[in-house]
């Protein structure tokens, strides 16, 4: 079996089987006791370690293996689980998550896992400080699998091949051979059953593993499912035969009782896609919730129908698309020159079509936050668990939609964002309940769409932003100067906190407070062209609002001639476009100023910037202007002429140019000509 | 005996360049080229091939040879290195011909080191022509093309 070909199969369904893992192992936390959650954690863990075994991942699905363990004993009441349990599980996924990592960064997913598995394994032993309330010591690994599953199971593939093989009119078999107690070469004698098995037939499966019974890593009994031509009793026969051999059983399987061996695995697959409906009867007799637990999944479940496609495919659809896009523009453009009316109406029809067509493929690439969203309750927890404080988080709008392109960006300055909301904003426990607010503190994390954007908030209800602490440090660390810190509004002196070198924590904890973080999380923001604004009331809370675009493939933009070349400006930076005399420009210490709208703001010249070859504003005694807005800053940018709005197709300028400054790409024009798209950021300073 | 190597053969005034076909995308027309302020100025701007935006590159420009008007036999070799696509204008590009490696000779020694490093050989051709076989990524070379850029300021 060429194993690749599974590869990224296997990495999309361990990542979903780790992130449900991570999401009902938060959910136990919170009720301990339902044993239904148990159930879910325990299948979700079983086929990942089945998935793991197969693709030949041996310490993730050693790994696995031993949380299984403990899952088993938790689900069939002999253990309770405690905090040390919670850790360790938590800390298990953790490592189950950077061997997938390393898996799909092409690496080989093998990980020094012995430390977390021996603390998985004093669990189990009930050997760690807290004793289980009935102690189930399990001896060895071998006979943990054996407790966890009655009989070997077989997984869906192995159980389709085994169907096939009946199809065709192969025997199908189940063998348990033991052999001798004095044996000394137990691997040997195996090895000689295996070496006649595979003569006259093929094994499926073999429990423990055939790597496990060479190397003697089994106990004196093993189980193989065999596919083979020859009848059960000759079978038995010459196994028999084999010195050594203390007893084999050969049973012959049916299509039935294939279905009862591989039943409770198929059903935990379809438990991830849609809804368990029932695993095993004796189960579901344990456990009342269950049922009604997997009717409402079930209902969720059979709502949205999706497949998997690859991403590149996406992105070459979205190339395709770009392509037409410039077309239909010039075909516009033709038929505004030829004027005639069945041309105008088909071009006209071509652009509506066009445009829904644009809206799909655009919505095609749309994924909802929740893909970033949904690893913040496991880390919201674990920060708060290290800061010893109390912290619920309410994700809010979790199925609100962006692009794939911002949703890749977005999730590192929302952890830093998180972070410091649980570190500086909520409370420790104590000064909390002095402040008379609730022991714990909530975070509302919400998500909705506005227009042409996307607004993320995170609003904590702690301490809110000390203003004056807030100027003492960013004058004490050089950021302002006294001065100008007496005349700032609220909002200014909060946007301080993303000023570089800019920290307010007393101490530096490793998780923020280094100073590193908030102007990071600006930067990025911007970059991806979006805002960040924050509103704060002392003693109240505090709340970080975040404006992204929807797209970053496709925008609106400003076309402007400078002489004999055109250039694009992005529409969402432009405040305004007006036309100045020369006269109103002003110089202010060799700075050219205008006053605007009752504000200075400096005066950039396009053509000096871009070193146009033929157009100099000096020239001219009305020069068009184009004020643009990065945060609070304005500029006026001089150009030659506006062209007009336009919807443009970004495109790079190819990895060959590089540091191009205030060139952030290019497009292609409906003249088949290419335009530069000025990067406003870059023009102000 | 070494391996035959198959060549796109362009002009660079009086010289004969090479570079071996499999890195040569297509072979374009002189398409109009829309500057990109502040590069160095050998990089002529980018081009619209076809959708994709590519930067196209004047090899004499690149090789300190003095820049000529563009004529009816002015050709973009589209080329395509580690990742890169590039364009180049040469003076012509009409031959495309076989040569055998072991009919490579290296670069003679060139006073200052650094030009010499984007020339992989010297191939004869018959007795009169010299073909010069081009290293594409070192002419690709973005550190050098810094250096250079240092130079000039």
């Amino acid at each position: 079996m060429d194993m690749n070909a599974y590869l990224s199969m296997f990495i999309d369904e361990s990542n979903d089987h780790l992130q449900s893992l991570n999401e009902n192992l938060l959910q136990l936390e919170g009720s301990p006791e339902d044993i239904s959650i148990v159930q879910v954690i325990f299948r979700s863990a079983h086929t990942l370690k089945g998935m793991s075994a197969t693709m030949g991942f041996e310490d993730l699905a050693s790994l696995t293996h031993e949380m299984e363990n403990v899952l088993d004993l938790v689900r069939n009441s002999k253990l309770k689980m405690d905090s040390f349990i919670f850790d360790t599980l938590f800390k298990a996924l953790d490592v189950l998550d950077s061997m997938v990592q390393d898996i799909v960064n092409g690496g080989t997913g093998k990980a020094d896992v012995n430390a977390i598995v021996s603390s998985l394994k004093s669990i189990v032993k009930g050997d760690y400080a807290v004793t289980p309330a009935t102690s189930a010591p399990v001896s060895s690994q071998v006979s943990a699998a054996s407790a966890g599953a009655a009989a070997p199971r077989l997984d869906e593939f192995q159980a389709s091949v085994l169907k096939q093989s009946m199809e065709t009119g192969h025997q199908v078999y189940h063998i348990q051979v033991s052999i001798e107690e004095n044996c000394i070469l137990k691997a040997a004698r195996a090895y000689m059953v295996f070496d006649l098995l595979e003569r006259n037939g093929e094994i499926v499966q073999s429990v423990p593993s055939v790597q496990d019974i060479e190397q003697d890593k089994f106990d004196r009994a093993f189980t193989v499912f065999y596919i083979s031509q020859l009848q059960g009793e000759e079978l038995q026969l010459q196994i028999a035969n084999i010195s050594e051999v203390e007893s084999v059983e050969v049973t012959a399987l049916d299509e039935e009782s294939l279905s009862l061996l591989s039943r409770p695995q198929v059903a935990e697959i379809a438990a991830t896609s849609a809804a368990p409906a029932t695993t095993a009867p004796k189960r579901d007799e344990a456990s009342p919730t269950k049922r009604s637990a997997g009717a409402t999944q079930n209902s969720a479940g059979a709502v949205n129908r999706t497949i998997r496609v690859d991403i590149e495919r996406l992105d070459t659809l979205m190339n395709l698309f770009s392509e037409l896009l410039i077309d239909r523009v010039r075909l516009e453009q033709l038929a505004s020159e030829i004027k005639r009316t069945e041309l105008t109406e088909t071009v006209e029809h071509m652009t509506r079509v066009s445009s829904d067509l644009q809206n799909i493929v655009l919505k095609l690439r749309m994924v909802p936050v929740d893909s970033v969203f949904n690893r913040f309750p496991r880390m919201v927890r674990d920060v708060a668990k290290s800061l010893d404080k109390k912290v619920d988080l309410n994700i809010i709008g979790a199925e609100t939609e962006l692009d794939r392109t911002v949703i890749d960006e977005i999730g590192d300055p929302l952890v830093h964002l998180l972070r410091n909301s649980i570190d500086h904003g909520v409370e420790p426990v104590e000064n909390r309940i002095a402040a008379g607010k609730p022991e714990t503190g909530t975070v509302n994390l919400r998500a909705y769409h506005s227009g042409n954007h996307v607004f993320i908030e995170i609003e904590d209800d702690g301490r809110g932003i000390d203003r004056e602490k807030v100027l003492g440090i960013a004058i004490k660390n050089g950021v302002i100067s006294p001065e100008k810190a007496s005349g700032m509004s609220d909002e200014e002196v909060y946007m301080l906190l993303f000023a570089p070198g800019f920290s307010t924590a007393d101490k530096i904890s490793d998780l923020s407070g280094r100073g590193v973080g908030l102007d990071v999380v600006m930067t990025k923001i911007t970059s991806l062209g979006g805002n960040v604004s924050v509103s704060s009331t002392l003693g109240k809370g505090t709340k970080f609002s975040i404006q992204l675009p929807l797209t970053l493939s496709i925008i609106w933009a400003m076309l402007v001639q400078l002489g004999s070349e055109k250039y694009a400006i992005p529409l969402s930076s432009i405040v305004e476009t007006a036309v100045i005399k020369r006269e109103q420009v002003r110089k202010i210490h060799g700075n050219r100023m205008i006053e605007f709208r009752g504000a200075i703001i400096p005066v950039l010249s396009l053509s000096r910037i871009l070193e146009s070859p033929d157009f100099d504003e000096d020239q001219e005694e009305e020069s068009e202007i184009v004020v643009i807005r990065k945060g609070e800053k304005w500029g006026a940018v001089v150009v030659d002429e506006f062209i007009g709005q336009s919807e443009i197709v970004l495109k790079t300028l190819g990895s060959y140019l590089t540091n191009t400054g205030t060139i952030s790409g290019a497009t292609i024009l409906g003249d088949g000509q290419v335009a530069l798209i000025i990067d406003p950021n870059a023009l102000i300073k | 005996m070494g391996e035959d190597l198959k060549v796109i053969v362009f002009a660079l005034g009086n010289e004969e360049y090479g570079i071996e076909v499999d890195k040569v995308r297509t072979i374009e027309r002189m398409l109009p080229i829309t500057r990109v302020p502040k590069t160095p100025a050998f990089i002529k701007g980018v081009i619209n091939l076809r959708g994709v935006v590519v930067p196209v590159i004047d090899l004499r420009g690149r090789f300190g040879l003095p820049e000529t008007e563009q004529t009816e036999n002015s050709r973009t070799i589209i080329v395509a290195v580690n990742e890169l696509e590039v364009g180049f204008i040469v003076d012509a590009a009409n031959d495309v011909i076989d040569i055998n490696t072991d009919a490579i000779d290296s670069p003679p020694e060139v006073v200052g080191g650094i030009k010499a490093k984007y020339l992989r050989g010297v191939a004869k051709m018959g007795d009169e022509r010299l073909l010069i076989m081009l290293n594409l990524a070192e002419v690709l070379n973005r550190s050098e093309i810094i250096q250079i850029e240092d130079l000039e300021d």
